[in-house]
């Protein structure tokens, strides 16, 4: 009766593994595999036989050892009989801190330029766009040798600083532009709450986001009240107290008092010193930074559609408020995606330090560390372990902020 | 009521008033300036600073420029005819004019050689950048890459002709065997260009090179700006097809070659081009054959064809994300297997989506060329910051030099963004 039966099993062949796709990808896989194996044992013999043949080995003990060179701008304590390990984290928190500090002063750049390149003021947006393409088309490592000429070469000495009629001055007696660096002001804590410094500088940094949660907490107040009522109370003076009193309050208890850099002998003393490499690098990725971020908001701002701004300006917001509630908001999601790109290529691009001889990771591990000890694979791995974990972080890190901007979809 | 009525209409017109000029402040410059310099307060303030802003550009920077003097020999030269005036010491490009171009090493009486190559190279790439001209002119694009070689290096003929000869044996043996199989094909040309090489190489004798027409020059002779424009003309025409093979692994439904290249392009866009470019100079050498001696120029070449391949990759998987669905279905549709598909459907509309991306790469890997300085290579920024630099006559001449260089590169790089945005227009066919 049943005529219907399951159709014959088909048996496999050889000629399966390339002719029928459910067994093909596999195949083409297992050459894959092949292949790769085949090469990581080709790379990996080679790399022995080399090291058998120069006497070498791969051992990360040099990393205790002493390093034997100094380094001029570093955050925490360092000397040449630090071990090389510590030159290392000299040098990546050097990496952090000029991508830190241009990767906000780009981002300020670029917000400025790109807004006024839209501006209505022809001789401005055209200055903006000659700004835009001439940083874009130059490498950035001539950008940086430029402004480090200008640091070293154009700057005067401190000896020009001397004597009763001296050829250079003084900016407002604070701040001295000298070819070795710029001196700022130091605050120092003259009575402080704890011994260290960092420690007081937590402290101060422990109000202001106190100030912040309080603020929050005001402003959500204002935002019911004018939920309720249609009026919003007036916030500028409270805000204004809650950020600053605490603060102030503080730095006075603590004894604040500005140390100002002096002339003394050859050079000067006291107040902050600012390497020159650390101003060239920091300014020049800025400026080229900042002009590719300057076409991103540009593009941003102009993928709101017009109609957005003229519905807005139809309900009665004034054009400082369209800006802040109806544009940036929409233009912030365009903008974001490329510009966590630009900030990864800050990071990046800070490795151009060691043109400079500014004592960043490729410039202490990669440079001396690597010339001294010629441990060149473990030092170049070592390079790109933190250049990867930067990178992954700071891209996870803007994405957590990215997420946050999008559009929320109900 | 009507009385007053007529009363009150004291003059009729009986004709249209003649029209009369719009007033002064509305019409030529005048309206000109003022909508678009002097709208507003904030306005004709940020024009005031703009103007400020140029005058002292221009102030500073003119004179320096117009007083320039072009034929000293040194710099305490110029000194002494500038007598303290400000001006430029441009003669640091006229006596160093050669070492800029080609760096220090190359043989002076061989200068023609990398010109006859730029020449060449615009005529080969004319075809690939301008649809227009005619197909026939590819011919000679592929025979380019060879005459180059031949032209910059030097030594025996036999070496490109032998490598040329390879590639075409590949090229019919794809053609013939690719038709039933693209897998095949493919093998079966690599086979078949391998087999042609290695027995070409036995069969160019020793010492050719020598007695050769063409005088051999070592890589490291080359420098000066025809170092980054080798490097980058080399680095991303070695990485587009290098990208494009990444981007459809990275869409590859097979896992295992999914991961090999989202690692790799990962990892690649992770770390600087520096790191790599140290790989290149003190790392790369520990994985070749003991014996083996591969030069600083071929290393790097691979180091950075890699990272921009990377990139590249990431463009044109953008491209690919950007067709529709239809597209992948339609030609699974019409029975093409995946090469076909590739190659007749998919790969044309994602790369011309991809184009803008390829050459922002081009344009950022071109200026990244200069980076080679670093690994003390004497390519443009090199040979300023080294030798030029260093040397006693021209120690102390920064912005002429370096100004220089950054008008080179701005031109270069302003070029092809320039042409870019041509070819976007050009092929904006309006499919949106």
């Amino acid at each position: 009766m049943s005529t219907l039966t399951d159709p014959p099993q088909e048996q496999f062949r050889l000629s399966m593994l390339v002719n029928d796709t459910r067994y093909r990808s596999l195949t083409f896989q297992a050459i894959a595999a092949l292949v790769l194996a085949l090469a990581i044992w080709y790379l990996g013999n080679n790399l022995i036989q080399n090291l058998r043949a120069a006497g070498l080995n791969i051992s990360y003990n040099f990393l205790g050892d002493r390093s034997g060179y100094d380094i001029a701008q570093r955050l925490i304590d360092y000397d040449s009989q630090s071990s090389h390990a510590r030159a290392a984290v000299v040098g990546i928190l050097n990496t952090l801190l000029v991508a830190f500090l241009a990767c906000i002063t780009a981002t300020i750049f670029g917000v400025v330029a790109g807004v006024l390149r839209l501006s209505n003021n022809w001789l401005v947006s055209k200055l903006m766009a000659v700004y835009v393409e001439i940083f874009r088309n130059i490498p950035v490592l001539i950008w940086i040798i430029i402004i480090f000429t200008i640091m070293t070469a154009v700057m005067p000495g401190p000896r020009e600083f001397r004597g009763d009629d001296p050829s250079a001055s003084m900016l407002f007696d604070l701040f001295a532009f000298t070819n070795r660096g710029v001196y700022t002001p130091m605050p120092v804590f003259t009575s402080g709450l704890f011994a260290s410094t960092a420690l007081n500088w937590l402290l101060v940094l422990a109000v202001l986001v106190g100030s912040f949660f309080v603020m929050r907490q005001v402003n959500a107040n204002a935002t019911r009240k004018q939920e309720e009522t249609g009026i919003r109370p007036n916030t500028l003076l409270i805000s204004l107290a809650v950020w600053i009193v605490p603060v102030v309050a503080l730095m006075l208890i603590m004894g604040l008092t500005w140390e100002v850099p002096e002339l003394k002998g050859f050079n000067f003393k006291g107040g902050i010193k600012i390497g020159g490499p650390l101003i060239a690098l920091w300014f020049a990725l800025s400026i080229y930074t900042g002009a590719f971020i300057a076409e991103n908001v540009r593009a941003g701002i102009q993928a709101i559609s017009k109609g957005q701004t003229e519905a807005a300006a139809a309900l009665g917001l004034r054009p400082g408020r369209i800006m802040n509630l109806v544009v940036l908001p929409q233009a912030l999601r365009v903008i974001i995606p490329p510009l966590i790109s630009n900030f990864l290529n800050i990071t990046k691009n800070s490795s151009l330090a060691i043109a400079v001889g500014y004592a960043d990771i490729t410039a202490t591990l990669g440079g001396v560390t690597l010339n001294q000890t010629g441990r060149a694979i473990e030092c170049v791995l070592l390079m790109m372990l933190f250049y990867l974990t930067a990178s992954l972080l700071i891209s996870m890190v803007m994405n957590v902020y990215n997420a946050s901007v999008k559009l929320k979809e109900r | 009521m009507s009385d007053k009525q007529n009363n009150s209409i004291a003059f009729v017109a009986t004709s249209v008033i003649p029209e009369s000029p719009p007033p002064a402040r509305d019409t030529g410059a005048y309206k000109w300036v003022r909508e678009n310099l002097f709208s507003s307060i904030p306005n004709s303030i940020l024009t005031l600073a703009a103007l400020a802003l140029l005058y002292s550009l221009l102030s500073n920077t003119l004179p320096w420029m117009l007083n320039g003097i072009w034929t000293t020999s040194s710099l305490a030269e110029c000194r002494e005819i500038l007598q303290g005036e400000s001006g430029a010491c441009f003669s640091v490009l006229t006596e160093r004019w050669n070492q800029l171009l080609y760096g220090f090493k190359y043989p002076t009486d061989q200068y023609w050689r990398p010109n006859l190559a730029l020449v060449l190279l615009l005529i080969a790439m004319a075809p690939v950048l301008f649809f227009d001209l005619p197909r026939k002119l590819l011919a000679f694009t592929v025979v380019y890459p060879f005459l180059a070689f031949w032209l910059i290096w030097g030594g025996t003929i036999m070496v490109p002709i032998v490598a040329l000869i390879g590639f075409a044996v590949a090229a019919v043996v794809f053609q013939n065997l690719g038709k039933g199989s693209f897998a095949a094909g493919f093998f079966g040309a690599i086979v078949a260009a391998l087999v042609v090489w290695k027995v070409g190489g036995m069969l160019i004798p020793e010492g050719a090179s020598e007695s050769a027409m063409l005088s051999p020059v070592p890589s490291r002779d080359l420098g000066g700006f025809m170092l980054n424009m080798m490097l980058g003309v080399t680095c991303v025409s070695l990485s587009v097809p290098l990208g494009i093979a990444l981007a459809l692994g990275r869409q590859s439904s097979m896992p295992l070659i999914k991961w090999i290249c989202v690692v790799f392009i990962e990892f690649v866009r992770g770390v600087p081009l520096i790191t790599l470019l140290f790989v290149a100079s003190v790392m790369l050498s520990y994985f070749f054959p003991p014996d083996a001696t591969v030069d600083l120029f071929l290393r790097v070449v691979i180091m950075i064809t890699l990272f921009s391949a990377a990139y590249i990759a990431e463009v044109i998987r953008g491209g690919l994300a950007a067709l529709p669905k239809g597209q992948y279905e339609a030609a699974d549709s019409l029975g093409l297997d995946y090469p076909q598909a590739m190659r007749l459907i998919i790969l044309p509309q994602a790369l011309k989506i991809s184009i803008p991306g390829i050459v922002n790469v081009a344009v950022g890997l071109f200026k990244d060329t200069t980076l080679v300085s670093v690994i003390s290579m004497f390519d443009m920024v090199g040979m300023i910051r080294g030798p030029i630099l260093a040397s006693t006559e021209w120690n102390g001449v920064y912005w002429e030099l370096l100004g220089f260089a950054a008008a080179l590169f701005f031109v270069v790089c302003y070029g092809i963004s320039q042409y870019s945005q041509w070819l976007e227009r050009r092929l904006a066919t309006g499919h949106r």
